[in-house]
């Protein structure tokens, strides 16, 4: 895919931090309604991201009013205003696809300890 | 009736996605298009038609025979490696030796994209023509993407002609009609078009303005 990163280059996003499964995010998400515009937050852990370069998804997990939600967000898309790294969880894994068969205390993710890795 | 048709010669460089002003996906194949130069303007008069013919692509020479040298010298460019004819109406604008790039193309338009399709070899039924194929169970052995039947018995005794079978599939010459030019690069020769182009990375495609733009 060399060959296209230059017209790649033009859809990418400057400034999306560096996010990773497990993590709890704020997602500033943009919503049309009829000719107004305001700011959605959609809060929840990163359970995977999938892709690479323009196509890179991530899917955000959130649990509402005992209801699993789960958002695909493509993290280039000019809906998105912003990404905001809430806190890094402690994940052995790329996918967290367990945490829909857990609820409650059983499905919290342990937030990782910075002195582990240093944080950007 | 006249139509005047724009066309170029292109390379494509393969499939991305960009935005569109809804923040939609759009799937988009680049091509590479130009830049060509003008070989030679056919007149009703001389050729008994109106066309102009496109020269593309680089090549050594040396490799060029004497004809092809003798022609290319005519309109005084240098030798390339793909000629093709664009029917248009306005022929006689055209210059010879007048280069071509994709800016003849603007976002929005619907254009047709000619290339050759990937080959797939020898490919069976299923594969080719899309049939089903016999069922996994029920008494079935070893004839699960066969044809079935081909034709009857001693009436009329033989396969009918152009019956639908196995064979090479692909390395065609295909055009796929009104896709959609999502953007255009006119500094980088680059022309952007929604969906899908015939051929593989690299492959020489031919876009032109649609056939069937006015009758959508």
């Amino acid at each position: 895919m060399k060959t296209l990163d230059t017209v790649d280059a033009a859809s990418l996003k400057a400034g999306v931090p560096d996010f990773r499964p497990g993590d709890t995010v704020k997602v500033h998400v943009k919503v049309v309604e009829g000719n107004k515009t305001r700011v959605q937050i959609f809060q929840g852990q990163v359970v995977g991201r999938s892709g690479s370069g323009v196509n890179e998804t991530f899917t955000v997990r959130k649990v509402s009013y005992g209801v699993g939600v789960e958002r695909i967000f493509p993290v280039h898309t000019p809906i998105i205003e912003k990404i905001e790294l809430v806190s890094r969880g402690d994940v052995r894994r790329a996918k967290l696809y367990y945490l829909r068969d857990l609820r409650g205390k059983a499905a919290k993710i342990r937030e990782k300890r910075e002195n582990t890795k240093s944080e950007e | 009736m006249t139509t005047t048709v724009k066309g170029i010669l292109g390379e494509k460089l393969g499939m991305t996605q960009v935005w569109d002003d809804n923040n939609r996906v759009i799937p988009v194949t680049v091509v590479k298009a130009g830049p060509c130069v003008v070989t030679q303007v056919r007149t009703p008069e001389t050729d008994g038609y109106s066309a102009v013919q496109l020269a593309f692509g680089a090549i050594d020479p040396r490799k060029v025979n004497k004809p092809a040298t003798g022609h290319f010298a005519k309109a005084g460019v240098t030798p390339r490696r793909h000629l093709v004819e664009l029917r248009t109406d306005d022929a006689t604008e055209y210059t010879l030796g007048q280069e071509l790039g994709a800016d003849v193309f603007e976002a929005g338009q619907l254009v047709d994209v000619t290339g050759t399709s990937k080959g797939k070899g020898f490919a069976g039924v299923m594969k080719r023509h899309g049939f089903s194929g016999l069922r996994a169970s029920h008494g079935v052995e070893r004839k699960h993407r066969s044809p079935g039947s081909i034709g009857g018995c001693a009436t009329p005794g033989r396969v009918f002609k152009g019956m639908k079978m196995a064979g090479r599939m692909g390395g065609d010459r295909q055009t796929t009609q009104n896709l959609q030019v999502a953007g255009v690069d006119s500094e980088r020769g680059l022309l952007l078009i929604k969906g899908a182009v015939p051929g593989p990375k690299g492959g020489l495609v031919f876009v032109t303005t649609a056939v069937k733009e006015g009758s959508k």
